[in-house]
């Protein structure tokens, strides 16, 4: 088990004048034991950092240490780390048994530990019984299984996990996340998952890093990232359905959105151009005349424990999320919202960094 | 063209290249670059006499009457050879699709020619149709044909023909049959329903589809006749009587090995070159095509 | 794919008492496919004269079984002193063998430099190698038999072997097949802490063996059937190949020759190829259709 340290790292394909910088300079720390998870949209480098901290792409600039030491020009296979693919890169010709046994055996380890090992492994992964098999013989789920069975034999200070879950079903992909779960919560090994699902993020992760083009978002638990976002990318990439973001000026306690003009709890941290956030499960209903924002309904959707109201808020598209056994409310209808002051969000709609009050 | 994960190394590669290369470089290269060189010079067969003549080896060539009847006689003949190849194929592929027990033994049965020698192939049609002592022979004269290949020119072509023919067919089977497989059979249904009798259906729908493959045979069939049915010719009849089989490829042979012509075989062997390798870029060009319709 | 065995054919659906004509126009185009080897057969159970005397019987004769000792122990003893067949067969097998295991050899090891390395000079190396497919060995026969002659490797194995060795079928189709093994793979294999000849030897090499074993059959068959390369490079009659052999029994092509000796030397002949063909069937056909791609 080891730190992860990455300092100032950037990545750019080809050179001179035709460079293309994919990851602009990343700074993060990784303590030992912890489960970090990379989170960020298709194209957004997540994997790119996982490949590189792996040593599978080189890195053009900055650090990474793992467990203290430098890995830049390091081997991947000298770099003490474990990798799990999202298309499980299982040998097709060897059985389950080979697969796990395969990294062991070219270290030359004794083959009486690489069979206790093994064994140990897929007694974890409930894979007793399939060590025979090829993996053309196994389902999805197993394959991923085998996969990170792999993984685990090798003992490795850090563990990689690059989007495994994406090629699963719904329902093993649920199952499947709390098995992982599970095995960290055993074995503890630092862990650096990627993906591009928000839900896989906020579950498994102590610590979730959001990239976005290139460029880390913000650090911090799922709580925090949930609860504070540093950036308008945050704010809308975590949390379903997204929080909503509405484009107005703030003078004294109020906030005009479009010719509307909303009445705050507290005064906005500054005066000028903003941004307000505010979640669709953070908004409630008031039913006090004169009280609340006017959101008109368009339209509704029914979710079973909830239900979506989509709407407008000051000519500004806004949507709300209310208990499900209520009466909905009709289309057409105006309803009236309030929100505590320390569930409003504010962003500079220029930069959309947050602005704290 | 070139994998997204490679490995670093940098000189292993060249070791693991290094035999083929080598190999390549000594049997290939350099020999191709000495019929090259020779074909611009005129020796005498004890390479004592030695002298740059430019092209003037390809300019006799050409105006070789022998070398130009060598010509057209080796176009008849590859065509010839190739046509009588692809027809029977076709026309047992479309049968041998059709019949639901017994095509792997029809096929296997039918493969069988391609393992044979030309040159072996050669050998057993000339022993069929040997004027005084062959099978086929007697039942010819017996219909009342002068058969005698020995003597008559376009007997003796007849007789390469049918043997390089009856090897080749095996070949176009199986590139057929495989053709014919591919075709989803829900387009004949359809055709069916649509009211097409068998031949219709045919000639409108299968022969279409089967296009690449038959221009694919064409050209592997062109080349085939062009140069492996050497071992034909040279064991059945030599290029005679008279050079009436003497085809492009096997002149080469003769004038360099037999006359010790060296320049001029040279100069054949380069023009022959060009001709290979304007086959050869058809064919990709097109194998690449093809690709794309599987 | 071919799947002869498996044809799911396309029974006619307006006319299924077609398929007696199939079934004739088949055994029509096996029995002229068939015809010459049976002919050759006959003759070779028929005494000498019988065979001279036109026309042949078509059934065979009671003398098959001299015919076949006398040839594969003794060898004919007309205008060509053959080496007993056994002899030549043996040489043909040797040299088969020879060409077929180098081929694929090479071409494994040229594929997957080319493949899996990226080094200056690769496209150069890719190209060297591609271009020999371009020409057959007949239209440069007479240099290559001079570097060969050079090379001091004239009635050798070696020689005889070595210049039909240069050529890149292999490598292309190897080059197509390396290309489709998935790169997680291969990271997977770096991780684990497979270097490149370890992933060769581990990985690649048992993944590669289907088309390892198709290849081979295409190649043994060429091998066997080699006829202008063997004919010139070797002067010494206990170097020929049957194939060889063959051709120079036939003398002058008439009635002195010993037919029915030369008729049981062809169907020697043709009997490992064909044997080849029909037990391997499946990678003969996988082999060829692969190898024109």
């Amino acid at each position: 088990m080891a730190a992860i340290s990455l300092r100032q790292v950037v990545k750019r394909y080809g050179s001179g004048a035709t460079a293309n910088p994919v990851i602009h300079g990343v700074d993060a720390e990784i303590t030992d034991g912890e489960f970090v998870v990379i989170v960020g949209p298709s194209g957004c480098g997540k994997s790119t950092l996982l490949r590189m901290v792996a040593g599978l792409e080189a890195i053009t600039d900055g650090e990474i240490a793992i467990g203290g030491r430098v890995v830049n020009d390091v081997e991947p296979s000298e770099r003490d780390i474990a990798m799990v693919f999202q298309n499980y890169a299982l040998y097709p010709h060897f059985n389950v048994f080979g697969n796990m046994a395969y990294g062991l055996r070219i270290r030359k380890l004794p083959e009486a530990e690489v069979k206790a090992r093994v064994e140990k492994a897929a007694r974890t992964l409930e894979l007793s019984h399939l060590l025979d098999r090829k993996p053309r013989q196994l389902s999805g789920g197993q394959r991923q299984r085998v996969a990170m069975g792999r993984a685990i034999v090798r003992q490795p200070q850090v563990f990689l996990f690059d989007e495994p879950l994406s090629n699963l079903d719904a329902k093993l992909r649920a199952q499947t996340r709390l098995e992982i779960q599970k095995l960290h919560g055993e074995l503890g090994v630092t862990s650096l998952f990627v993906t591009h699902d928000q839900v896989e993020a906020m579950t498994l992760a102590q610590r979730m890093i959001v990239m976005n083009a290139g460029r880390i978002e913000q650090i911090g638990t799922p709580e925090q990232v949930y609860g504070q976002p540093q950036t308008t990318f945050v704010a809308s990439f975590i949390g379903s359905p997204p929080m909503n973001l509405l484009a107005g000026t703030a003078e004294g306690s109020g906030f005009t959105v479009g010719e509307q003009v909303l009445a705050l709890p507290s005064p906005a941290p500054r005066a000028g151009a903003l941004l307000l956030g505010l979640r669709p499960e953070h908004a409630q209903l008031t039913e006090r005349e004169g009280e609340g924002w006017p959101f008109a309904v368009d339209l509704l959707e029914m979710l079973g424990a909830e239900r979506l109201v989509y709407g407008r808020l000051g000519g500004s598209a806004f949507t709300l999320r209310i208990d499900g056994t209520l009466v909905p409310p009709k289309a057409g209808s105006t309803l009236r919202l309030t929100a505590p002051s320390q569930r409003l969000h504010w962003f500079d709609p220029a930069t959309g960094q947050r602005v704290e009050a | 063209m070139q994998r997204r994960v490679v490995f670093p190394h940098k000189l292993l590669p060249w070791l693991l290249l290094a035999p083929q290369l080598v190999v390549t470089l000594v049997f290939f290269y350099w020999p191709g670059g000495q019929a090259l060189y020779m074909s611009v010079l005129q020796q005498d067969p004890f390479g004592a006499n030695v002298q740059f003549v430019g092209l003037e080896n390809f300019r006799l060539v050409f105006a070789d009457e022998g070398y130009l009847q060598a010509f057209w006689r080796t176009l008849y003949f590859s065509f010839a050879v190739t046509v009588l190849a692809m027809v029977p194929a076709l026309v047992l592929a479309v049968m041998a699709d059709r019949v639901v027990r017994g095509s792997v033994a029809y096929t296997t049965a039918m493969l069988i020619p391609y393992a044979i020698a030309p040159a072996v192939a050669g050998v057993l049609w000339l022993f069929m149709f040997n004027p005084s002592i062959g099978v086929l022979a007697w039942w010819l004269k017996a219909l009342g044909v002068d058969w005698n290949p020995t003597l008559d020119g376009s007997d003796a072509m007849w007789l390469v023909i049918l043997a390089s023919a009856w090897k080749q067919v095996a070949y176009n089977f199986l590139f057929f049959l495989a053709g014919l497989q591919s075709i989803p059979k829900s387009l004949l249904e359809a055709a069916a329903i649509d009211g097409a009798r068998p031949m219709r259906r045919f000639w409108t729908i299968v022969f279409p589809l089967l296009s690449p493959t038959t221009f694919f045979l064409l050209v592997v069939g062109l080349v085939y006749a062009f140069f492996d049915t050497f071992g034909v010719i040279s064991a059945v009849t030599q290029g005679g009587p008279a050079a009436a089989t003497e085809t492009l490829v096997y002149k080469v042979y003769k004038d360099g090995v037999h006359n010790l012509d060296l320049g001029g075989s040279a100069a054949q062997s380069v023009v022959l070159m060009l001709m290979v390798v304007a086959l050869t870029v058809l064919q990709f060009r097109f194998v690449e095509r093809r690709v794309h319709y599987a | 794919m071919i799947t002869a065995g498996t044809s799911s054919a396309s029974p006619d659906p307006l006319r299924p008492g077609l398929a007696w004509l199939a079934h004739a126009v088949l055994w029509l185009g096996i029995a002229v496919t068939a015809f010459p080897l049976y002919i050759a057969f006959v003759a070779s159970t028929l005494t000498a004269p019988d065979v001279a005397q036109a026309p042949m019987p078509i059934l065979p004769g009671a003398h098959g079984v001299d015919t076949y000792r006398t040839i594969l122990l003794q060898g004919l003893q007309g205008t060509y002193l053959s080496p007993p067949v056994w002899q030549m067969m043996w040489n043909s097998l040797l040299m088969a063998l020879i060409i077929t295991a180098g081929k694929i050899a090479l071409s494994l090891l040229s594929a997957y430099a080319i493949v899996f390395f990226q080094f200056p000079g690769r496209m150069v190396a890719f190209w060297l190698i591609f271009l020999t497919l371009m020409l057959p060995v007949e239209v440069r026969i007479l240099p290559t038999y001079e570097v060969v002659s050079d090379l001091g490797l004239i009635n050798t194995m070696t020689g005889l072997t070595l210049p039909l060795i240069a050529s890149a079928t292999g490598t292309l189709l190897f080059r197509q097949f390396f290309l489709t093994i998935p790169d997680e793979l291969v990271e997977a294999a770096r991780i684990d802490g497979a270097g490149p000849l370890r992933f060769f030897k581990d990985v690649v090499l048992p993944l590669s063996a289907t088309n390892i074993a198709a290849l081979s059959v295409i190649l043994f068959i060429y091998g066997w059937n080699q006829y202008l390369w063997p004919l010139l490079i070797t002067t010494d009659n206990r170097l020929d190949t049957i194939v060889v052999g063959i051709t120079k029994m036939i003398g002058t092509g008439d009635a002195t020759t010993d037919w029915p000796q030369v008729m049981g030397t062809t169907l020697l002949a043709v009997l490992p190829p064909a044997l080849v063909v029909v037990l391997m069937r499946r990678w003969f056909v996988k082999g060829l259709v692969d190898s024109e791609k």
